[in-house]
């Protein structure tokens, strides 16, 4: 094929979750991090991006409770959290009460099966 | 590139404001479309540029044109959320300067109240992969993540923010079009069920029918016709994202570009705005929309809207037809914000009318805080 197509950077982060590990992408122009995975660098639009496994650290950037009847399942939290390599990630505190969830407050970053996929959740740390 | 001056607003329509059952999105559009052509006294046979997006057709501008017998020389139907219609005066204002056109409809129609959940979702029509997983309420909890970040940083309170819905409500009372009238204290938004923290019921906008139209000329064409010109002094529109994970600063959004590039082209400051119609789909959005188009410093909004700041009598007229909180949030509600500008420049808003205005902003919002759309109107005196 004389132009072969890239890895769908999609399915490249859902394969490294289903291995166990939160990969993003790092671009060699610019040298910040990427996320979610793209093609090409959004920040300097370079096309040198290749994945590194983050730390799971992070703080809280923003978060709020979504109320819902408790027969329905009760309220829960859904939050921003920046990590520590400079990317934000949509995400769920657990453990702490919904609205107990602060902002600034330390979380890691755990990968759990929900739905019968992967998915990236936060603990307090 | 300046077109300011150079086309005018010479009617406007509104039409199932609240609820219209048994009539559809089209039916309202044109009902809409009808009345703001009769105002100009042109007829849909004049109408040769169409500019319609909306939630309930994918091809806005084919269905709507098919409906009303139009064959457009040029349509325009950009789908940015709740500010294409703000937007659509930019290419119809550089239609009908550049000769293509010579009028220019545009309009948006929604039954969102009376079909409720078969408008067009981003939830299922389009999945935010990143997100949705986490069972976001779009759009309630992306901007309920930015007022989060605004109380943090700013020190915003939960009292500011029910003042922007009262306020809303006060004007409200004054406009027979708008849907909820009724009194409404600060202690009664607080109070109300929580959506979405800090969001109660009453932070959000309200889920009506209804439809606007506009109907735009050239400026010389426009002294012809039955009513007095409103003129489009400046406009500008941005996009920075499509989801809130992807806004780096939370407490600011495009509308601090829009709003310099518009008040550049109009030759004005903030300081000589008389009237602000800004795109409240929730209590924060005033608050910031007034700190990025420079009517205030960022931070300062809560303490600008707080205790009446923007209700009737207080320091400037915000919403003053009761905004998406109080009048009408039919999905979209970007073509209301140009109605009641128009309408308040013109002196038809009898008890809420802002007394001497001579000019007004139209703050259009889109998406999660991603699209902003900022035009600026003002009477022949300001030419």
């Amino acid at each position: 094929m004389p132009h072969p197509l890239p890895e769908g950077p999609d399915e490249r982060y859902a394969a490294y979750l289903a291995e166990g590990r939160i990969c993003i992408q790092h671009c060699g122009d610019c040298q910040r991090h990427v996320f979610y995975p793209r093609l090409f660098c959004p920040h300097c639009h370079g096309s040198s991006l290749t994945w590194r496994e983050v730390s799971g650290k992070g703080t809280v950037y923003a978060t709020t409770v979504i109320r819902q009847r408790p027969d329905k399942g009760g309220p829960y939290n859904l939050c921003l959290v920046d990590m520590e390599e400079g990317v934000r990630f949509p995400g769920r505190v657990e453990g702490p009460e919904p609205e107990d969830v602060k902002i600034g407050m330390a979380v890691a970053a755990r990968i759990k099966q929900e739905d019968g996929n992967p998915l990236v959740v936060f603990d307090p740390s | 590139m300046s077109f300011r001056g150079k086309v005018a607003a010479v009617g406007v329509g509104l039409a199932g404001i609240g609820e219209a059952p048994g009539l559809s999105h089209l039916d309202l559009t044109a009902m809409a479309a009808k009345q703001a052509l009769d105002e100009a006294g042109l007829s849909f046979g004049d109408v040769d540029g169409l500019f319609a997006a909306n939630l309930q057709n994918i091809f806005g501008p084919l269905n709507v044109g098919e409906y009303l017998g139009i064959r457009p020389k040029l349509s325009e139907g950009t789908q940015i959320g709740g500010s294409s219609p703000v937007a659509h005066l930019i290419w119809a204002a550089l239609a009908l300067d550049a000769g293509l056109i010579d009028t220019a409809l545009i309009c948006y129609g929604s039954t969102q109240r009376s079909v409720a959940g078969k408008l067009l979702s981003p939830s299922t029509s389009e999945p935010l992969i990143y997100e949705m997983p986490y069972g976001p309420r779009y759009p309630i909890s992306s901007y309920a993540l930015s007022t989060s970040r605004h109380i943090y940083e700013y020190g915003t309170t939960r009292e500011q923010l029910a003042d922007v819905a009262v306020a809303a409500r006060q004007w409200a009372a004054m406009n027979p079009d708008a849907f909820m009238r009724g009194p409404l204290t600060r202690e009664e938004v607080i109070d109300a069920r929580m959506i979405c923290d800090p969001f109660t019921v009453r932070d959000c906008c309200l889920v009506t029918d209804g439809a606007g139209a506009v109907v735009l000329t050239r400026s010389d064409r426009a002294r012809d016709c039955s009513r007095e010109p409103v003129y489009l002094l400046g406009a500008a529109m941005a996009h920075w994202h499509r989801q809130i994970s992807q806004l780096p600063d939370l407490t600011q959004t495009c509308a601090s570009e829009t709003g310099p590039r518009a008040f550049e082209m109009a030759g004005l400051t903030p300081a000589d705005i008389d009237v602000l119609e800004l795109y409240d789909a929730f209590s924060i959005n005033p608050i910031m929309f007034l700190e990025d188009l420079g009517f205030c410093a960022k931070g300062e909004g809560g303490p600008f809207v707080e205790n009446g700041g923007i209700a009737p009598g207080g320091r400037l007229p915000v919403n003053t037809n009761g905004g998406g909180l109080s009048c009408v949030h039919p999905g979209m509600y970007g073509i209301f914000t140009v109605i009641e500008a128009i309408q308040q420049l013109r002196g038809d808003c009898g008890d809420r009318q802002v007394e001497d205005a001579k000019t007004a902003i139209s703050h259009g919002n889109g998406g999660h805080f991603s699209s902003q759309v900022t035009a600026i109107w003002g009477n022949e005196e300001t030419l």
